[in-house]
């Protein structure tokens, strides 16, 4: 390579390292903010705020859904297998909200394990699959789609391995 | 294998080569894609079998998977330009840096729309400021940056050079795209399509997913032979091998 283009490739080069570090310091440093939601670890370690508003996401726990047969009211735990708290919404949630699914409330903590929703998301993981394979991996014996989620990770969105009870 | 990769890297950058070689390519290459394009979107939109949660609204996958993916890969493809434009100052590179911008532009704004129509139902918001989601906007904003530095600065080698900085640095967001549903918390689930190991998607919904990503990137691919064509014609408008081409009635 002749020696001009040696040197503006090096150049070019040490200008893009130099601007990679500083964006990944940078999203580093931010990170608190860039993270769209808090985790039930961060809610009950106490690192999450309370009183103020923000999002929380975490899996629903299996069976913890309690519902006001007159009232929209409901209420139901989220976990990331490091920790445990309530959330209550009154409304109507998502269609793709089960338990065992990953999901994303924004609201209020009011407490350390309890937290006002106004607006409940549903996450949705990358597997995808026909209804009648769900149904022949039931039939095989293997758990449905929490235990496959727990295996996976989600993808790291959870860090826990929080598996169904 | 070198010396073949290298002979290709010369003859391509010469604008004359460049032209009889997409003469060549564009009658097969534009086809293909147009038809692997209309087989992988009708198989997966009118065949494929339904999702277990969310029915038939997963079918957006067919257009938005392709259409992100597509952009995504476009941009790199710009840095790549940028960066051979700017150390050799092939004028090919610059050429293809151009041609590269405004199919993907369009396909970034498709996988934004798409995304929030596919978000609505699905996790019940068309936007949140999440970390995929808000990247992805910067990724349409580079390109149409670029697209609009290129044409604010009348002398095309300048320009070029101005584009090609741009396109280099914002690689850098193209790495953020592709990482920040792993390194970061956001509502937007992980990759499905995995280069290595297990993709998490069932084989029947798969098949179309891949036919139609590659359909469209090499619609991307014929779009990008087409607009360098026309540059180089521009550019070469006072090259001999121009004139000859434009006095003869039929192509070179």
């Amino acid at each position: 390579m002749n020696p001009v283009r040696k040197q503006r490739l090096i150049v070019v080069l040490a200008i893009l390292a130099g601007l990679a570090v500083a964006v990944g310091l940078a999203v580093y440093a931010l990170r608190q903010n860039i993270n769209l939601f808090y985790t039930p670890q961060q809610v009950v370690s106490g690192e999450a705020p309370i009183d103020t508003k923000m999002r929380v996401g975490g899996l629903v726990v299996d069976g913890s859904v309690r519902r006001d047969p007159d009232t929209l009211d409901v209420t139901f735990a989220v976990t990331d297998g490091k920790g445990t708290f309530d959330i209550h919404y009154q409304g109507i949630l998502p269609d793709l909200f089960r338990e065992g699914q990953g999901i994303v409330a924004n609201g209020t903590l009011v407490s350390r394990d309890r937290f006002e929703a106004e607006e409940v998301l549903a996450k949705h993981d990358e597997t995808y699959m026909p209804p009648e394979v769900q149904d022949a991996l039931e039939k095989a014996g293997h758990p449905g789609n929490a235990g496959k989620k727990a295996e996976s990770g989600s993808g790291g969105a959870y860090s826990g391995s929080y598996s169904g009870e | 294998m070198w010396k073949t990769i290298k002979r290709w890297y010369h003859q391509l950058g010469s604008p004359v080569y460049f032209y009889r070689f997409s003469s060549a390519v564009l009658p097969w290459l534009l086809p293909i894609s147009v038809v692997l394009l209309g087989v992988g979107l009708a198989w997966g939109l009118a065949w494929a079998p339904v999702e277990r949660y969310q029915g038939d609204s997963y079918r957006i996958i067919y257009i938005h998977v392709p259409a992100s993916s597509g952009a995504l890969m476009g941009y790199i493809a710009m840095g790549v330009a940028g960066l051979v434009a700017l150390v050799w100052r092939m004028k090919m590179a610059e050429v293809m840096l151009k041609a590269l911008a405004p199919f993907g532009a369009v396909l970034a704004a498709v996988s934004l729309v798409t995304g929030a129509l596919w978000g609505k139902p699905t996790w019940g918001t068309y936007w949140q400021w999440d970390a995929r989601m808000t990247s992805m906007l910067i990724l349409l904003f580079l390109y149409l940056g670029i697209i609009a530095l290129q044409s604010a600065i009348r002398d095309p080698r300048q320009a070029a050079r101005a584009a090609s900085l741009l396109a280099m640095v914002g690689v850098i967001n193209v790495v953020i795209v592709k990482y920040s549903v792993e390194w970061l918390q956001t509502l937007h689930q992980g990759s499905t399509l995995k280069v290595v190991g297990e993709s998490s998607i069932d084989a029947a919904m798969k098949w179309p997913l891949l036919i139609s990503m590659l359909g469209l990137w090499l619609l991307y691919a014929a779009n990008v032979l087409m607009r360098a064509r026309t540059e180089v014609l521009n550019r070469e408008r006072r090259a001999g091998w121009v004139r000859k081409l434009v006095s003869r009635p039929r192509g070179i």
